[in-house]
């Protein structure tokens, strides 16, 4: 394997990073949304969330990016391949992280809820500056596991037709007949993304534990 | 104890008639008719699940209730969110598990509220906490975190907290339950400190050396109603429900 194919796997590389960091920033914010509205105490705003959760976590991924790429299609909206897999990618984020959140809300002690509501904070104050900051830390492991897997998962995009790294590492291979060389590579290109995320997040541990202890 | 003036205003700062609260099928409060004058220092007593941890949770709409009406002030206390935040603004509770925030140092736990809630700037926040926490003699303590203090340290800020926000009246859930009996001593000075200066307080405690030496009226209640209330004169020695007597006997047999 050569420096040019070499390359050509580093713009697949390229592309994962693109699609996994507009999937979890995306996917944060409408996460975000769905684990306050799952908690607001409004029942059929719950359950509606509940709804939409349940549908992204009982269907594959790639079902999932099957229909948004094909269904946005019918629908008239021509994208480029890698805005309708970002779309996917990231209602399906929004759905994970949204329940991942909303566990670690209601893993706050209620005292803290009743604390804050006894002092007169209200709502936004009371999330922003009481449940969240702690309601992070309870989510780091979950949360880092979910982006790894996250990370993993814009290999699907393949499927429709997208060059990420994993399509790269495919179309080279079936070039130079040398599967096993070509898809270590890419092996350890996965690794270098994923372990870093899974080290910083168990330094962020680290570090708020510190100050909370 | 310090002469305070109680009767002022006619109105009584709190008011509760006729209060009722179910929790499903389960009535909680019976028929509950308080009044709490300025200045006045009411202990609730009873035993467990008698209601009265229930009561002063309605009063700053920690509870709802059914049926009655609860008056703080001027205001009613209906389900209108204004209403609810004017009255939790005048109304301080310190709970039994401190219910501190433990991701902020001692000094930001107490500055959030005054600059969350009244709008004040962050100096005289700072400052106000900063004199709240030395009234509570724990101002050495306030750039640490609140894992790092004992219990009785906790609740000391816990109460300075409560009284940064300046409230009308204090309501206090068992303050001392979840204490080791060392530290016991320390919240209670803190409190009786508090009523000397005048503050009105409603204290859900088992203490009854406290109510003796505090207490305008101790007030006992069972099975969601108030049976007895009374001077703690009148209230220890003379008790007159056999109710009464019952639990003063468990509980002043230790």
């Amino acid at each position: 394997m050569g420096r040019d194919e070499f390359i050509f796997l580093l713009i697949g590389l390229k592309w994962t990073v693109v699609l996994s960091v507009v999937g979890f920033v995306c996917g944060s914010i409408g996460g975000l949304a769905i684990a306050l509205l799952r908690t607001c105490g409004v029942p059929y705003l719950e359950r509606l969330t509940a709804f939409y959760i349940g549908i992204f976590q009982g269907t594959p991924l790639l079902m999932q990016l099957f229909v948004v790429y094909y269904g946005l299609a019918l629908v008239g909206l021509k994208l480029d391949a890698w805005i309708a897999v970002a779309i996917g990618l990231t209602l399906h984020a929004s759905a994970y992280l949204g329940e991942i959140w909303r566990g670690s809300i209601e893993a706050v002690p209620r005292g803290q809820t009743e604390a804050a509501k006894a002092l007169s904070i209200k709502y936004v104050s009371r999330m922003k500056d009481v449940i969240l900051p702690q309601a992070i830390r309870i989510s780091l492991p979950a949360t880092v596991g979910f982006l790894v897997q996250l990370i993993k998962g814009t290999s699907l995009a393949a499927i429709v037709g997208f060059t990420e790294l994993t399509r790269a590492g495919n179309i080279i291979s079936n070039q130079i007949f040398e599967p096993l060389t070509v898809f270590g590579i890419v092996g350890i290109l996965y690794f270098i993304m994923c372990c870093p995320l899974t080290i910083l997040g168990a330094r962020l541990e680290r570090r708020f534990a510190m100050s909370a202890r | 104890m310090t002469n305070v003036s109680t009767t002022t205003t006619a109105d009584p700062m709190i008011r509760l008639q006729r209060v009722e609260k179910w929790y499903g099928a389960f009535q909680a409060l019976h028929d509950i008719n308080m009044d709490v004058r300025q200045g006045e220092r009411i202990v609730l007593c009873g035993p467990s699940g008698s209601g009265k941890s229930t009561l002063i949770r309605c009063i700053n709409h920690l509870e709802s209730y059914e049926k009655g009406e609860i008056r703080v002030g001027d205001t009613l206390l209906g389900h209108r969110s204004r209403d609810i935040d004017a009255i939790r603004r005048d109304v301080g509770m310190v709970f039994q598990q401190f219910n501190l925030f433990p991701h902020l140092t001692v000094l930001q736990n107490c500055m959030l509220a005054p600059i969350r809630a009244l709008g004040l700037g962050k100096a005289q926040a700072e400052d106000r906490a900063r004199s709240l926490l030395d009234r509570v003699k724990i101002l050495e303590q306030a750039e640490k975190y609140p894992a790092q203090l004992s219990g009785g340290q906790q609740q000391r800020v816990a109460i300075a907290r409560a009284l940064c926000m300046r409230p009308k009246v204090m309501l206090f859930d068992e303050p001392t339950s979840a204490l080791d009996p060392e530290m016991v001593k320390e919240v209670l000075d803190t409190m009786i400190g508090l009523a000397e200066e005048g503050m009105t307080m409603i204290c859900v405690t088992h203490e009854m050396g406290f109510a003796r030496q505090v207490a305008d009226r101790v007030i006992f209640m069972a099975s969601g109603a108030i049976v007895e209330e009374a001077p703690p004169a009148t209230f220890f020695s003379n008790p007159r429900h056999e109710r009464t007597r019952k639990f003063l006997g468990e509980i002043l047999r230790h």
